[in-house]
């Protein structure tokens, strides 16, 4: 079946030929796989031996397309990404979408097509999912709701309770990417700089550390909406425990830092869609970033700081001229400054 | 990266914070205020509080727009906003501060279509873009951001274009010097001078500090080399007995400001005779409105601007704060009913205020 029609319209929700059309016509030939080709009301999955995974997330990014990625990518690598650091690699994945009547079809198939591209590169099958369709003025163009269901690594054993004093804050690599390439892809703020979001899936950094390290990795987060900085607070809520980072080993490209310093944002609490915060034992701390930047797309990651034990649990900078301060969690949304 | 990292430099900040150490006397207490809501910010991000000797205290002055702005003025611009013609523009700073009916931004959740702009000529192209609505720019600023205001208005002139308005709440920095200054509860032995301000009226307007207070005032860039020098510049001066305006930031700040800023913003605005500051009261010849040539785009003389009155709330000490007699966390709400969540006082919203920073930076 071919989806010829130009625009989204309510009936592509209704549930009739439209729909069909929609479904048939442009889902299926791009998702394609022995699940979702067989249109029943649920995929059904063989459990394999171990632990599972199990994720949700929605995506309502806007513009819809930005330097660096789009909604569709996001939606799939923000998922597996979810997995991938709570140490599981995923099985299969589900996605609905909320289409606002009068989108163009063409911006759905670009998305779909992203999407198809981003599931193929992590290995995972969008093995169901459905479309619901809002009149128009209602949604930002497209919302993406994605569910990844994952089987944890043999080696993984992540929690808050792992955490110890004396354990290593390791992040992935450069930061802010993502946040500031939104910011500015909204066209809102009249500024020009080459960003582009770092959006890409976790699963084989996250894995290589699994396989290598798996015991001595104690906690895994990436570092979206609110930055390293909120990460790290919840981290710090959720163990009791102060953690200290070195200002200076906080990989930032220069634009991006050029960008946040003119607009007044701290970049540690712009979001990332590609990097992670992993919390590893003293002594493997090393061999842990030895493994990561042998790993393509890891080749910043860095040491970051130190857990330790203290009367209050926050989260403190130390500058390279040895001033500190608290690095609070992010309130509200990043807002430029001015004056 | 240029200009930034050769002012963050370990080493240099090693030295300049040395020099601190020998020049501040043991003996005595020094309490320096900085009037800038961006050396605020600074000096708790990079915490250069915790590098100075103990007896040198650091005194977050009425420099921040958004903190001195009464509440009375953001009920006024969210009134305007409620029109449904009206799109309502605002620099990021305004967002989240709260008018005695909720934010900027909490007008936007209830269907207000409020829009931040980084700069003026951005919510004039909205102007153009948008010929069948009505553009409000929600202008606050110190001079800083008043020469952008008026260069905004004159080529709003130009170009004829009839659906823009600018609610002016610019105001002046001398006037606040002055009243902190004039406010019996105040004893203060320096001054750090304001970098943004300082760049459009230059250093020539603190002169009256140093003549009439015998208080050194040291114009500062913001990073935290250029604080630190600039702290060294005062207590030098201190120990030498003397007092004068010094221009540590001369990379960027002319000795007679930027002529070409002043003369925009005197073909645009006037004088007004009082305004009001919030915590400070009201102070006669403190702010910018807009002159009777460029009234079809003062949102005072067009629009219907009610001309709200709010009291602040009672238990709030901002005043106090503002005029460093009292620190953040002395006041009765700091952290408890007020903190950057859910501000009470303008001083916990900006990112510049001085509350904000404290609760935000300190590390106690």
């Amino acid at each position: 079946m071919e989806f010829y029609d130009k625009r989204i319209a309510m009936a592509h929700g209704a549930g009739g030929e439209a729909t069909r059309r929609l479904v048939e016509g442009l889902f299926q030939p791009a998702f394609s796989n022995p699940q979702l080709d067989s249109l029943s009301d649920a995929a059904i999955i063989e459990p394999p031996a171990g632990r599972l995974a199990m994720t949700s997330d929605s995506f309502v990014v806007q513009p819809i397309r930005f330097p660096g990625g789009s909604i569709g990518e996001l939606a799939v690598n923000g998922t597996v990404n979810d997995l991938a650091v709570s140490g599981a690699r995923p099985l299969a994945m589900t996605a609905t979408f909320v289409l606002e009547a009068g989108l163009s079809a063409e911006a759905l198939r670009w998305e779909v097509e992203a999407m198809a591209k981003a599931a193929r590169q992590a290995g995972v099958p969008i093995v169901g999912g459905d479309t619901k369709v809002v009149e128009h003025g209602k949604a930002d163009g497209m919302y993406i709701c994605t569910t990844g269901l994952g089987l944890v690594h043999r080696n993984a054993d992540l929690g808050p309770k792992r955490v110890e004093p004396g354990d290593r804050v390791l992040l992935s690599g450069p930061i802010g990417n993502h946040g500031m390439a939104i910011m500015l892809a909204r066209a809102e703020l009249d500024i020009e700089a080459d960003i582009q979001s770092d959006t890409r899936p976790l699963l084989e950094l996250a894995g290589r550390l699994f396989d290598a390290l798996g015991p001595s990795v104690h906690w895994m987060r990436d570092a979206t909406r609110g930055g390293v900085a909120t990460v790290l607070n919840e981290l710090a809520r959720d163990t009791e425990l102060r953690i200290t980072i070195a200002e200076e080993a906080v990989p930032i490209d220069d634009c991006v830092r050029g960008a946040c310093e003119l607009l007044g944002l701290d970049p540690l609490h712009v979001a990332n869609e590609g990097q992670f915060i992993a919390i590893v034992a003293a002594e493997q701390a090393e061999a842990a970033l030895d493994v990561l930047r042998r790993t393509a797309g890891g080749e910043r990651a860095c040491l970051l700081g130190e857990i330790d034990r203290a009367t209050i649990s926050r989260v403190i900078a130390r500058s390279s001229f040895g001033g500190t301060r608290v690095v609070d969690m992010l309130i509200g949304d990043p807002l430029p400054r001015i004056c | 990266m240029l200009f930034v990292d050769e002012f963050r430099n370990p080493e240099l900040i090693q030295r300049a914070v040395d020099e601190i150490h020998a020049l501040a006397d043991p003996k005595r207490e020094y309490r320096v205020m900085e009037v800038c809501g961006g050396h605020t910010h600074a000096i708790f991000r990079f915490g250069l509080k915790g590098l100075l000797p103990p007896n040198v205290e650091l005194i977050h002055g009425p420099g921040c727009p958004v903190c001195v702005l009464p509440m009375g003025r953001i009920d006024d611009g969210l009134e305007l906003a409620g029109d449904p013609n009206v799109i309502f523009t605002a620099f990021g700073d305004m967002m989240r501060v709260p008018g005695s009916k909720g934010s900027p931004l909490e007008s936007k959740a209830r269907g207000a279509d409020v829009r931040i702009v980084y700069s003026p000529l951005d919510a004039l192209k909205i102007a153009q873009q948008n010929p069948d609505r009505q553009v409000v720019f929600f202008a606050i600023g110190f001079e800083t951001t008043a020469p952008s205001t008026a260069l905004t208005l004159l080529r709003a002139r130009g170009l004829s274009v009839k659906n823009f308005a600018v609610f002016s709440n610019h105001v002046t920095i001398i006037p606040a010097i002055r009243a902190i200054l004039e406010s019996p509860d105040m004893r203060l032995d320096a001054f750090i001078g304001p970098g943004h301000v300082s760049t459009v009226i230059g250093c020539r307007p603190y002169e009256f500090i140093v003549r009439n207070y015998r208080c050194p005032i040291a114009v500062s860039g913001f990073e935290p080399l250029d604080i630190l020098q600039s702290l060294v510049m005062v207590l030098r001066q201190l120990r030498d007995g003397v007092a004068k305006v010094e221009n540590q930031y001369n990379r960027v700040v002319p000795w007679e400001g930027n002529l070409a800023a002043l003369r925009a913003m005197a073909e645009v605005f006037e004088v007004r005779p009082y305004f009001e500051w919030r915590g400070l009261g009201f102070i006669t010849q403190s702010a910018l409105r807009i002159r009777e040539a460029f009234a079809p785009w003062d949102a005072e003389q067009t629009m219907s601007v009610p001309g709200i009155c709010v009291t602040d709330p009672k238990a709030a000490q901002c005043g106090e704060v503002l005029k460093g007699v009292l620190k953040p966390h002395e006041c009765k709400l700091f952290g408890k009913e007020c903190t950057p969540e859910h501000p009470i006082g303008a001083l916990m919203v900006s990112s510049e205020g001085a509350c904000a920073a404290h609760f935000k930076y300190a590390v106690t």
